[in-house]
């Protein structure tokens, strides 16, 4: 069967890539548009290594179809920095020491930007419930929930 | 593998009417992509069915609520009115996964999984929920707990789909509640899960009830002698006892390395009660 073609936004960038029904938007996203900034860490929803935003809302890109992306908006890691610039919750999880390894960091950044995009004022519980799904073996999670509450706390004043 | 994303359900069902393989709905994919990726699954049809205005929208219905199958669990959590109406089918839906999960995760997808611990199921049931399928003949409604037959096992014929819910109109003083045990407090699978939907007259008298269990069977129960132990009570002490009893004895579960049937019993039982007493909370303040 032929592959799909299939046209979407990644980034504000208006691409179109070819995939086969059994590709996900993270294989799309990692080996065909080159956007290896999203993780596979369990190809299977649990570890949150993989987040995007499709159409404003968070999802593991793992759990999407390529297919199924079709004239949607996708926002990944690389689009999160403006430039040279760090976004603040890059800025602080460098700050905070919040990755030891990396793997997870763009899902936990990707998914903290969301919680903060909806509540900029969340409580620590709030914070962890949230990012429950973002699965980190090195850090202990203590030292990325103080980043995105010091993160959300510095964006509030501005 | 081939991929559809009609707009009607006449599309969608005459895709699933026609396929000569294996052919697969849908929705979120939480649980089709996992399962295809873990080689369990390899359709040769996908019917996306998300492109489908009625299996998208929450709307008013003769007093009731219809929300299509593939509306998300995030979705339905940013609904206040349906939150007020249904808070246990609302916070069963959202007991699924992660934040990413709901973002994604419906409760078609939940009901037609077809698990026995499918979070979303006990809710619907309790709350009365109608499933109403397209199919080659038309459509058709069955009770969400006439759907499930086993494990991945529906009531559906060949090339029906459930397209959506309908939660009848609510009593005044009505509300539910749904519990589940894990071991952890997010991102696992339903040990016991317990839904309860109440109707209270002015006295505090319940008029109404209705009780299901997940994952203490072969498929998600309804447990009509739970309601009536607390029908026509004040869900006093003895009442709950009653409901306890009532849960703890409609329960079939299997060992495994969730929980023993010992513990599975026990649990629903206890669950069965805390959803009730919150259920009457919430009925009271509605």
């Amino acid at each position: 069967m032929a592959k799909h073609h299939v046209e979407a936004i990644v980034n504000g960038d208006p691409v179109e890539f070819l995939c086969e029904t059994e590709e996900t938007l993270l294989d799309v996203l990692r080996d065909t548009l080159n956007l290896t900034g999203s993780k596979e860490g369990c190809a299977s929803g649990d570890c949150g290594a993989c987040s995007v935003m499709l159409d404003g809302r968070l999802v593991c890109s793992c759990l999407v179809l390529g297919a199924e992306v079709g004239g949607r908006k996708i926002d990944t890691i690389e689009g999160m920095a403006t430039g040279e610039t760090l976004h603040p919750l890059q800025q602080q999880f460098l700050e905070h020491a919040a990755l030891q390894c990396g793997i997870c960091t763009p899902g936990f950044l990707v998914a903290a930007k969301a919680l903060l995009e909806r509540n900029s004022n969340p409580t620590e519980t709030e914070v962890r419930y949230w990012l429950a799904g973002n699965l980190c073996r090195c850090t202990g999670y203590d030292k990325i929930v103080t980043a995105v509450m010091d993160t959300a706390a510095a964006m509030r004043k501005g | 593998m081939r991929y559809e994303a009609p707009d009607s359900l006449e599309g969608a069902v005459a895709l699933l009417a026609g396929a000569t393989g294996e052919a697969r709905v849908l929705a979120g994919g939480t649980d089709l992509l996992v399962q295809m990726r873990a080689d369990i699954l390899d359709p040769d049809l996908i019917v996306d069915i998300k492109k489908i205005p009625e299996t998208r929208s929450i709307t008013e219905e003769k007093g009731g609520w219809r929300i299509g199958a593939a509306v998300t669990g995030a979705e339905l959590k940013e609904h206040p009115r349906l939150k007020k109406a249904w808070p246990g089918v609302i916070e069963a839906a959202n007991l699924i996964g992660s934040t990413q999960v709901q973002g994604r995760a419906t409760m078609g997808g939940n009901l037609c999984n077809g698990s026995p611990a499918a979070d979303s199921v006990p809710a619907l049931i309790a709350a009365g929920a109608v499933a109403t399928l397209a199919g080659p003949n038309g459509k058709r409604d069955l009770p969400v707990e006439d759907v499930m037959l086993g494990p991945r096992k529906l009531a559906l014929r060949k090339g029906e789909i459930v397209a959506s819910f309908f939660l009848p109109p609510r009593s005044p003083r009505s509300s539910d509640a749904y519990l589940r045990f894990i071991p952890r407090t997010e991102m696992d699978i339903a040990v016991v899960g317990a839904g309860v939907s109440l109707t209270v007259d002015g006295a505090g008298v319940v008029t109404a009830a209705r009780v299901s269990l997940g994952a203490v069977a072969a498929r998600v129960l309804l447990v009509p002698e739970a309601a009536q132990a607390i029908i026509g009570s004040r869900l006093d002490k003895p009442a709950q006892d009653r409901l306890e009893a009532a849960a703890q004895a409609a329960c079939r579960p299997i060992d495994d390395k969730r929980g023993t049937v010992e513990f599975r019993i026990q649990v629903a039982g206890v669950l069965a009660r805390r959803a009730a007493l919150i259920a009457l909370d919430r009925a009271r303040e509605s």
